[in-house]
C-alpha cells in the first residue's frame, strides 16, 4: 500500500510531503504544490509516478516519529477485564504510539521467556503497536533471586527492559547483580525507586502539609531520592546502565543530573501527569488521582519540566495504569494505585511543553520517540523521517483543543485523571509501518 | 447546619452553638429517669462500622436509642470487604434497606466523604455522620470535648488548651485543633518530633495553632490539658524509644500535675493507658480530670447532632 502525506510540517520546521510504500519511507519532498519528488538520499530508487493509494492532507498538522511509550501496564495476562493487550494497544495507536513497553507485573508475572513471548505475540495478532514486553527483574517481582534475564533476552520477544516495576528492588546486593548481568546482552533495569522502609505498600499521599492534614500515608520523595542515589552509585560501580522510571521529585532529578555529569550512564523518565497535577489534588479523597510515586507539589512539578526540557529526564512515559471501576471505588487508602495515560500522553506533553515554548515540536520528538526507542534498544522506532526509515508516523493538530471525556476512551477502564480538563494538541493519525492504526 | 458531619469543617462557630445548645437540653434528659424523646421515631440509622469501636458505637447507639430511632449496628469489618466487595458497594446495600441516617467508623482517612459523594451521586440523600476517619477527623468527638470544656469554661474564647500525645496519628487531635479554634480557643499541640504530623509547620501557621516539643514550657501556659492515647505499637514503628521514655517526656505524671494551674481541666478521649501517657493520679484528678464527663457528653452531644441532622429544619432547630 502507498501512502502519501501531504504538507506536514516534519518535527514543526519544514514542510513536506511524505511518500511511503510498503512501509517505508520512500520520499520526503519539501516542495507540496506540485506532487511528490525526490529530493534526498539513496533511499528514494522507486519514484512515485503512479498515483498513490491513499493521500492524506496534512495541511497544518506536524509530523513526527511514531511515539514510543517505555512504561505501560496492559494488565494481560491476568486482569483482561481492566485491559488487553488489543485494547491498550488500541489506546495506545489512538494516543499516536507505534510501541508500547509492556510492565511485568501482569499475572502470572512477566519473569520467563515463554511469558514474555505470550505477550509478544498478542501484541502481534492485535497488531496495532509495536508491543514490546518488559521482563521481572526478579522472580514473581518478590525482589529476591533474579528472573530469567537472559533466557528473556535470547526469546523471541528480545527483551531489554527489566523492571520490577509497582516494587522497588530494594535489595542492593540483588540490585548490583541485576546490572551487571544485563551488561551481557544490553540489558536496562528500569527501577521503581520507592525506599520500602521510607514509603511502605500504604504510602498514598505526598508527605507534606496536605497529607498531614488528610491523615493519609505519607510517601515522602525522599524514598524515591535514597534509591535514585544508591542505583547511581551502583550503575557507576557495575559500569552498567540504570533507567530511572516515572521520576516525580526535584531532588530525583538533581541526583540525575550529577550522575549524568559524572557520566553515570543513567536515564529518566516522567509521566504527564507528574508534569500537570499536583498534590492538592488529593483533598478530596477521590482514588482517581492516587497514583504510585505520588503527585507531587508545584515546586517538583516545575522541576520535572525544567529537567525535560533541559535533558536531564530524556522521555516521557505514560504509565498507563488501568483499573476496574470496583478496584477504585474503595477508600483512598485501599483504592488501586493508578491512572490511564496513553490517549492524552501527547496532548498533556503539547500543553504543557510545547504551548509554554519549554519544548518545540523536534524536542518532543526527541523525549517521546527518539529517546525512549533508544533506551529500550528498539530498532525501527524512532527514526528520523527520512527516505529508508521505516514509516512510523504521527500525525499532529497542534491547534486542536478539546475536553477529555473519559468516556470517549477506547481504553477497557474510566480511571481517567484528565476527565474535563482542556488539552491542546491533539493526534489525528497513527501509522505503524505506512497502515494506518488510527485516524482516517 | 449541613447535610452531613463528614469533618469539623462543616460547621460554623454559629452551627456549635445551636448544637451545644440541643446538647444540654439532651443532658438534661440523660438525668430523667424516662429517657426517651420522641424526637426520631420511626425513623432508623444504621452505625456501619469498618472498624472496632466500643465507645462510640454505643455512645451513638445510645443517643439514637433516646431519641426514639431504630438504630442497626453493623459491624462490617472483615464481611463484605474481605469478600472484596467495594466501599461503594458495601454502602449502597446498606442505604438501598431505605435507612434515613448512616454513621460510619472507618480505619482509612476519607472513607465517609467518599461515601457521602457516591450517595449523592446516586441521589441518595441521606446525612452521612462520621464517627472517625483513620487519622483524619473525628468531629462528634472534638464537639464532645469543647462542650464540655465549655460547661466548664462558660466560653472558649481567649482559652489556652495543650493537645499532648501521638498527633501523627490522632484523628481526635485534628478535628478539635479545627473546632477549639473555631471557638476562639488558641492551642499548642505538643509531640516528640516523630509524632508531630508531617508539614506540620506549615499547616499549624495556616489553621493558626502553636507547636511544642516540650511539655513542661507549655503545662504552666494552659488552661486545660488534652492527653491523646499512644499505641504502644508505635514503639515497633520507631516513634520513640520506650514507654518510660514517653512518659518521662510526655506523660501527665503525678509530679508534671503540679506544672498545671490549679484546677485546670485534665481531658482524654480514651482508652487510656495508665502509666504511659496519664498517670493514674491525673486520670482519677478530682473536679479536675473531666474523662468521664467527656464520656456522658458524648450521649447528649450525638443526641444533637442526630436530631439537627435528621429532624432537621422541620424540628425548628
Amino acid at each position: 500500500m502507498s501512502l502519501l502525506i501531504k504538507g506536514a510540517s516534519i518535527l514543526g520546521r519544514t514542510t513536506a510531503d511524505v511518500y511511503v510504500e510498503g512501509g517505508v519511507v520512500r520520499e520526503v519532498s519539501t516542495s507540496s504544490t506540485t506532487g511528490p519528488r525526490s529530493t534526498t538520499g539513496p533511499g528514494s530508487t522507486t519514484g512515485p509516478g503512479s498515483t498513490p493509494e491513499r493521500v492524506v492532507d496534512a495541511d497544518g498538522l506536524v509530523l513526527l516519529p511514531g511515539l514510543v511509550d517505555l512504561h505501560t501496564h496492559l494488565r494481560e495476562p491476568g486482569r483482561e477485564d481492566a485491559e488487553t493487550v488489543l485494547t491498550g494497544s488500541q489506546a495506545a495507536a489512538v494516543g499516536g504510539f507505534t510501541a508500547v513497553l509492556a510492565m511485568a507485573n501482569t499475572n502470572p508475572v512477566t519473569d520467563t521467556a515463554e511469558a514474555a513471548e505470550r505477550v509478544w505475540e498478542l501484541g502481534r495478532e492485535a497488531g496495532l503497536v509495536d508491543v514490546q514486553p518488559v521482563g521481572a527483574v526478579t522472580k514473581a517481582l518478590a525482589g529476591e533471586e533474579l528472573a530469567e534475564l537472559g533466557l528473556m533476552a535470547r526469546s523471541r520477544a528480545r527483551v531489554r527492559v527489566f523492571s520490577d516495576d509497582g516494587r522497588c528492588v530494594g535489595d542492593a546486593r540483588v540490585m548490583r547483580r541485576a546490572l551487571e548481568y544485563v551488561k551481557a546482552f544490553g540489558g536496562v533495569i528500569s527501577q521503581h525507586s520507592q525506599d520500602p522502609a521510607l514509603a511502605g505498600p500504604s504510602a498514598c499521599c505526598h508527605e507534606g502539609p496536605l497529607s498531614g492534614e488528610l491523615g493519609l500515608p505519607g510517601w515522602p520523595g525522599v524514598a524515591e531520592e535514597v534509591i535514585v542515589a544508591r542505583d547511581v552509585m551502583l550503575a557507576r560501580h557495575t559500569g552498567s546502565r540504570v533507567h530511572v522510571a516515572h521520576v516525580s521529585t526535584a531532588g530525583s532529578v538533581e541526583v540525575i543530573r550529577w550522575a549524568k555529569s559524572a557520566g553515570i550512564n543513567v536515564t529518566a523518565e516522567v509521566t504527564p501527569h507528574h508534569l500537570l497535577l499536583t498534590t492538592d489534588l488529593l483533598a478530596g479523597y477521590d482514588p482517581t488521582y492516587k497514583v504510585n510515586p505520588p503527585l507531587r507539589p508545584a515546586e517538583d512539578v516545575e522541576a520535572l519540566r525544567q529537567a525535560l526540557a533541559d535533558g536531564t529526564i530524556d522521555a516521557v512515559a505514560t504509565d498507563h495504569a488501568p483499573h476496574a471501576r470496583h478496584d477504585k471505588e474503595h477508600a483512598f487508602v485501599d483504592a488501586a494505585f493508578g491512572m490511564l495515560g496513553l490517549e492524552t500522553a501527547l496532548s498533556v506533553v503539547s500543553t504543557v511543553m510545547v504551548e509554554s515554548g519549554l519544548l518545540d515540536w523536534e524536542g518532543v520528538a526527541r523525549v517521546m520517540s527518539t529517546n525512549p526507542a533508544r533506551i529500550a534498544g528498539l530498532e525501527g522506532h524512532g527514526a528520523a523521517i527520512e527516505p529508508g526509515a521505516p514509516a512510523n508516523l504521527t500525525l499532529v493538530d497542534p491547534a486542536a483543543s478539546y475536553v477529555v471525556d473519559r468516556a470517549d476512551s477506547v481504553s477497557l477502564s474510566r480511571n481517567n485523571p484528565w476527565h474535563e480538563r482542556k488539552l491542546t494538541g491533539r493526534v489525528v493519525h497513527t501509522f505503524l509501518r505506512g497502515r494506518e492504526t488510527f485516524g482516517g | 447546619m449541613t447535610r452531613h458531619l463528614l469533618s469539623i469543617d462543616d460547621v460554623t462557630a454559629e452551627d456549635i452553638g445551636r448544637l451545644f445548645e440541643t446538647a444540654a437540653e439532651m443532658h438534661d434528659v440523660q438525668r430523667r429517669e424516662v429517657k426517651k424523646l420522641p424526637a426520631l421515631r420511626g425513623r432508623t440509622v444504621i452505625n456501619l462500622f469498618f472498624e472496632d469501636s466500643t465507645r462510640t458505637r454505643s455512645s451513638f447507639e445510645i443517643a439514637g436509642k433516646w431519641l426514639s430511632a431504630d438504630v442497626i449496628n453493623l459491624s462490617a469489618k472483615g464481611s463484605s470487604t474481605s469478600k472484596g466487595e467495594s466501599l461503594r458497594d458495601t454502602v449502597l446495600t446498606v442505604t438501598a434497606m431505605g435507612i434515613d441516617g448512616l454513621v460510619i467508623r472507618h480505619s482509612a482517612s476519607g472513607a465517609p466523604g467518599q461515601v457521602a459523594g457516591w450517595l449523592s451521586q446516586e441521589d441518595r440523600s441521606i446525612p452521612v455522620i462520621n464517627a472517625g476517619d483513620g487519622m483524619h477527623e473525628h468531629p462528634t468527638q472534638a464537639l464532645l470535648d469543647a462542650y464540655t470544656l465549655t460547661r466548664r469554661f462558660g466560653s472558649l474564647e481567649g482559652r489556652h488548651i495543650a493537645i499532648v500525645g501521638d498527633l501523627t496519628h490522632s484523628r481526635v487531635f485534628r478535628s478539635n485543633v479545627k473546632s477549639l479554634t473555631k471557638l476562639g480557643a488558641s492551642v499548642t499541640v505538643v509531640a516528640p518530633p516523630t509524632l508531630m504530623p508531617s508539614g506540620v509547620g506549615d499547616w499549624s501557621k495556616e489553621a493558626g495553632f502553636a507547636t511544642s516539643y516540650d511539655l513542661d514550657a507549655v503545662l504552666p501556659e494552659a488552661d486545660a490539658v488534652m492527653m491523646l492515647r499512644v499505641q504502644r505499637e508505635r514503639m515497633s514503628g520507631g516513634y520513640f524509644p520506650s514507654a518510660r521514655e514517653y512518659t518521662v517526656g510526655y506523660g501527665l505524671t503525678r509530679s508534671r500535675l503540679a506544672l498545671l494551674r490549679p484546677g485546670s481541666p485534665i481531658l482524654h478521649p480514651g482508652p487510656m493507658n495508665r502509666g504511659l501517657e496519664i498517670s493514674p493520679e491525673a486520670a482519677d484528678a478530682v473536679d479536675q480530670s473531666l474523662i468521664l464527663d467527656q464520656v456522658s457528653a458524648g450521649v447528649a452531644v450525638r443526641m444533637a447532632v442526630l436530631y439537627h441532622l435528621l429532624a432537621g429544619e422541620e424540628a425548628g432547630a
